[in-house]
């Protein structure tokens, strides 16, 4: 068997991650710095020394001092610990999202592309129809169907992103099933399962890990809409979505939704800065 | 290529059986008592009316007669009474998409040219300062919450430097003009009003700025890469060879050329500015559907939100047919075929 | 004698970023006098075509071009860019290999012919402009030249396309002509076609011409003279004649023996073997020592300069010994 080597990339040396560190330009490095940075907060912010994100801990509406950074908002909240702790419902609810999209879309995807005939025509028409409505009106549609709350926020964006893994995964399972190992496994008498899961999708994955980055960001955005809209988490949750909000209500006070803006942006920045930089190193190599 | 016209333009009912069978589907999982958003409240106790309801949504017959019946309801435009302001969706959004498709218009009009603006500056300085800031500026506007966006630069232009007015599509007393296009700008323009006119327009200004940052990046990203390929190419060589100076070999022959592959995201930007508008409007207070969607959203109003989204995506759908013939009808290398 | 219409002078240019340059064309000099020929003859990569676009400051930033190309008493090398502006397609016209690409596919050609024609004519009319590029696709034997303005360049065959190129060339009435590979991309029927067509139109006209080839053929019933570049210098020159007639160095007389000979029927094309270098490996002595059956060990540690050699200049110290009865 020659495909082996095909199938398993060449395992890693010591100092692969170093190199590949260096390898990154800078704002690939900072994006991994700013996703490191939330993940470590939403394991940790618990044990941070900050003022309890729902305990009135001063004065209502203080602009930025040296007590409360970020402010205090109408109740007289620490902004900035509500910002922080907002990573603890976005970050595991985008992660969940994407993850969710990820393998839904992915499976069928898969499964149009390899199988073909009714299968491919029934799920990639599903595909169509989802992807012929503005995403956050038919986010918005299921999430006023399913009631409010993060949960259901969270399977309203999945139906919204599943399709776009679907056609990505079909896409590449089709000009990967023509390759010659391919087609030597269906000669060797492999059958259709084994060829699909063993020899097919392992070199499939690229543009899903690329796009899943940057899509990272975007549900992270999509789920702070639905907040801010109030379909995702209530108040008194500091989510960020419904931080923004309650900054609008009292807009001249323009700290409260100062901390949770930058919070949002932060991380659709860094998403889309690491998703150009795997982009451009799987872009290099299927060059050389 | 008429032969592909044809195809194009006949998936489009279909993908909207589709889009209409989804809403169904979803009115139908709907927690409240479908009754309750065809009735308006205070006639609940009228059983005839409550009958005469029933029959026409047929409520009470099995699923499959209720599918049809809903098919028909939308086919003749009626998408039911929404129950938060008791009226026909249909009512609702007709008098509410003008504001919104002037919105969206404006937008796309800054979006695209500031992307294309920040596109040709970066290509022509590519690797420079300019184009870094050029780019940065961009990313920054396809990356930032709008709704946040919105209120700070609200609260910076209208609170602070009280250079735009505050929110809506006229200051609180002024009479909106008459008009048929409903856009405020245009009847007023039509109208010789000119003070109504600079007032939509001020209004106008600093919601369409927000909408149109957004896509910037989209366009300018494609429209730098797309003209750094175009003036990799031969003919690019040949125009210089011809003796023609920089710019414009740059705006002559790379350009339109580059426009061709910008063309084809105008349909996908129109995505992003329908998700961003319904956030906008809800920032600016802009009496378009979007702001009707998040409210319809907000008191759960299914049949508003429902109809919200029927109407969006028939216009996404549009968007994208009108994309792909405009890219057809842009390359005269298809236009053959 | 009369006055040269272009002196080229120790033209040099080197690519690359920082310290890592390398030289793609090593001091090049010659002469055209006005209405000559010069056929420049190498393989891909030998810089015929660097040398050409350095004149007329046609290559990326990148590119650093130093000597000197005095055209009608005036350097184009150091001209600032609003004066080869108006050299470019006014004074020289250029055609270029692939016309398929060299055309705009999104402009019809009349559209690309009359920007050609406005461009270094601000009083003429428009529609001036247009009947004299129907003109000009009348001269170059386009059939219904009036109709074929309004198409685009995938309209067009390939001969055809080559044609208008040619037509767009000569729009402004140049003095001298620069043809990259015209012929490179086209059938050999219509090779001949245009190669005839190109003849006439500059004979008529008086235009000097510079042919850039790779194909000795080419520029056999052209040219009043021949370069043949290698590695970025010239090995050879010489009269046409006594390019082929009194050939002195190795690498003409591969040339010679690879082009298909249509009156020696069944005979084996000879190709040589090996490829050029790339300008960044280089080798020490004669660039063409790797490849050449006769080199000796001087070759490969001495770069030989041009020196009159019987009919020719060559650059080969054992010209002399390969004047005679060594096979090519």
């Amino acid at each position: 068997m020659t495909d082996g080597a095909d199938i398993h990339p060449t395992a890693r040396k010591p100092g692969a991650w170093r190199a590949g560190w260096a390898r990154l330009p800078l704002t690939g490095q900072l994006g991994v710095m700013i996703l490191l940075f939330w993940a470590v907060t939403v394991v940790t912010v618990q044990f941070w020394p900050l003022a309890e994100p729902l305990d009135m801990v001063g004065r209502r509406l203080q602009p930025p001092s040296g007590d409360h950074w970020l402010g205090t908002d109408a109740l007289g909240r620490d902004v900035l610990s509500r910002t922080l702790h907002g990573a603890v419902y976005t970050i595991p609810i985008a992660f969940a999202v994407v993850l969710s999209a990820v393998t839904i879309g992915s499976t069928f995807g898969a499964l149009a592309g390899f199988f073909g005939g009714w299968v491919d025509a029934v799920i990639m028409r599903a595909a169509d129809v989802t992807l012929s409505f503005p995403p956050i009106l038919l986010a918005m549609t299921v999430a006023a169907t399913l009631g409010p709350g993060l949960q259901n926020a969270a399977i309203a964006m999945v139906i919204v992103w599943w399709p776009i893994y679907a056609r990505l995964m079909r896409a590449q399972v089709l000009e990967v099933r023509t390759r010659e190992h391919v087609e030597a496994a269906v000669a060797g008498g492999a059958g259709r399962m084994r060829v699909l899961t063993v020899h097919v999708l392992p070199l499939c994955w690229t543009p899903t890990l690329i796009n899943a980055t940057m899509d990272f960001g975007q549900v992270a955005l999509l789920a702070a809409s639905l907040s801010f809209i109030g379909l995702g988490a209530a108040p008194p949750t500091p989510e960020w979505g419904s931080m923004i909000s309650e900054g609008a209500a009292k807009f001249y006070s323009w700290w409260i939704a100062f901390g949770p803006g930058m919070a949002i942006l932060s991380i659709v920045l860094a998403a889309s800065f690491v998703g150009d930089a795997l982009r451009d190193i799987f872009d290099k190599r299927s060059v050389e | 290529m008429l032969k592909y016209i044809l195809r194009r333009i006949l998936t489009i009912p279909l993908l909207l059986l589709g889009v209409a069978s989804v809403a169904f589907m979803l009115s139908q999982m709907t927690k409240g008592d479908p009754l309750a958003a065809l009735v308006p409240e205070r006639m609940m106790s009228d059983p005839a009316v409550v009958a005469a309801i029933k029959a026409q949504w047929g409520l009470d017959e099995p699923l499959p007669v209720r599918y049809v019946y809903y098919m028909g309801n939308l086919l003749r435009g009626d998408m039911g009474t929404s129950f938060t302001t008791r009226r026909p969706v249909s009512t609702d959004i007709a008098e509410r998409l003008p504001a919104t498709l002037e919105l969206v218009v404006a937008a796309m009009i800054v979006g695209t040219v500031v992307g294309m603006g920040i596109g040709l500056v970066s290509a022509r300085f590519r690797n420079t300062a300019i184009d870094g800031a050029g780019r940065g500026f961009a990313l920054l506007g396809s990356s930032v919450p709008i709704f946040w966006s919105g209120l700070i630069l609200l609260y910076i232009f209208s609170v602070r430097l009280k250079w735009t007015p505050g929110t809506g599509r006229l200051d609180a007393r002024t009479q909106p003009p008459e008009g048929i296009t409903g856009f405020y700008t245009i009847d007023a323009a039509l109208a010789a009003d000119w003070p109504v006119f600079v007032q939509a327009l001020s209004h106008l200004l600093l919601p369409a700025l927000v909408l149109g940052w957004s896509v910037t990046g989209i366009v300018a990203r494609l429209v730098r890469s797309s003209l750094l390929e175009s003036l990799g190419q031969d003919y690019i060589r040949t125009a210089r060879a011809k003796g023609a100076p920089e710019h414009r070999v740059l705006l002559g022959h790379a350009l339109p050329n580059a426009l061709i592959p910008v063309l084809t995201v105008l349909g996908f930007t129109f995505a992003y500015l329908i998700t961003g508008a319904v956030l906008t409007e809800a920032i600016f207070s802009w009496p378009g559907i979007g702001s009707y969607a998040v409210s319809s959203a907000r008191s759960l109003d299914y049949p508003a939100i429902g109809g919200v989204t029927i109407v969006g995506a028939t216009a996404f759908l549009l968007a994208n047919l009108v994309t792909d013939l405009a890219y057809a009808w842009a390359n005269p290398r298809i236009k053959l075929q | 004698m009369t006055a040269p219409l272009l002196e080229v002078t120790g033209l040099t240019t080197t690519f690359g970023t920082g310290g890592k340059r390398a030289s793609a064309v090593r001091g090049l000099d010659f002469t055209l006098e006005p209405g000559k020929v010069l056929g420049i003859v190498g393989e891909s990569g030998s810089g015929k075509s660097v040398a050409m676009m350095s004149m007329l400051q046609l290559l990326a930033p990148s590119a650093k071009v130093t000597g000197s190309a005095i055209y009608k008493g005036r350097d184009l090398i150091t001209m600032g860019p609003r004066d080869i502006r108006k050299i470019r397609g006014k004074e020289i016209g250029c055609i270029f290999q692939d016309p398929l690409s060299a055309f705009n596919p999104v402009k019809t050609i009349g559209h690309q012919i009359v920007e050609a024609i406005l461009l270094h004519d601000s009083k003429i009319s428009k529609r001036a402009a247009t009947e004299h590029a129907t003109s000009l696709l009348a001269d170059v034997a386009i059939p219904q030249p009036g109709e074929r303005l309004g198409q685009y360049p995938h309209e067009f065959s390939g001969g055809m396309r080559q044609r208008a190129m040619i037509a767009m060339a000569l729009a402004n009435g140049p003095n001298l002509l620069i043809a990259d590979e015209p012929t490179t991309a086209l059938d050999v029927t219509v090779q001949a076609q245009i190669l005839d067509l190109l003849r006439k139109l500059t004979e008529e006209r008086g235009i000097a011409t510079i042919l850039i080839t790779h194909d000795l053929g080419v520029v056999a019933g052209m040219a009043d003279e021949i370069m043949v570049m290698y590695a970025g210098r010239v090995v050879e020159r010489g009269s046409a004649e006594a390019i082929f007639y009194d050939t002195r160095h190795p690498y003409t007389r591969g040339l010679i023996a690879a082009m298909p000979k249509l009156d020696g029927p069944g005979e084996i094309l000879r190709a040589i073997e090996g490829t050029p270098p790339s300008i960044w490996t280089r080798p020490p002595g004669c660039s063409f020592a790797p490849r050449c059956s006769f080199a000796i060990e001087a070759c490969r540690t001495t770069e030989p300069g041009l020196r009159r050699v019987g009919e020719t200049e060559t650059a080969c110290m054992r010209a002399e010994e390969l004047d005679k009865g060594m096979p090519a």
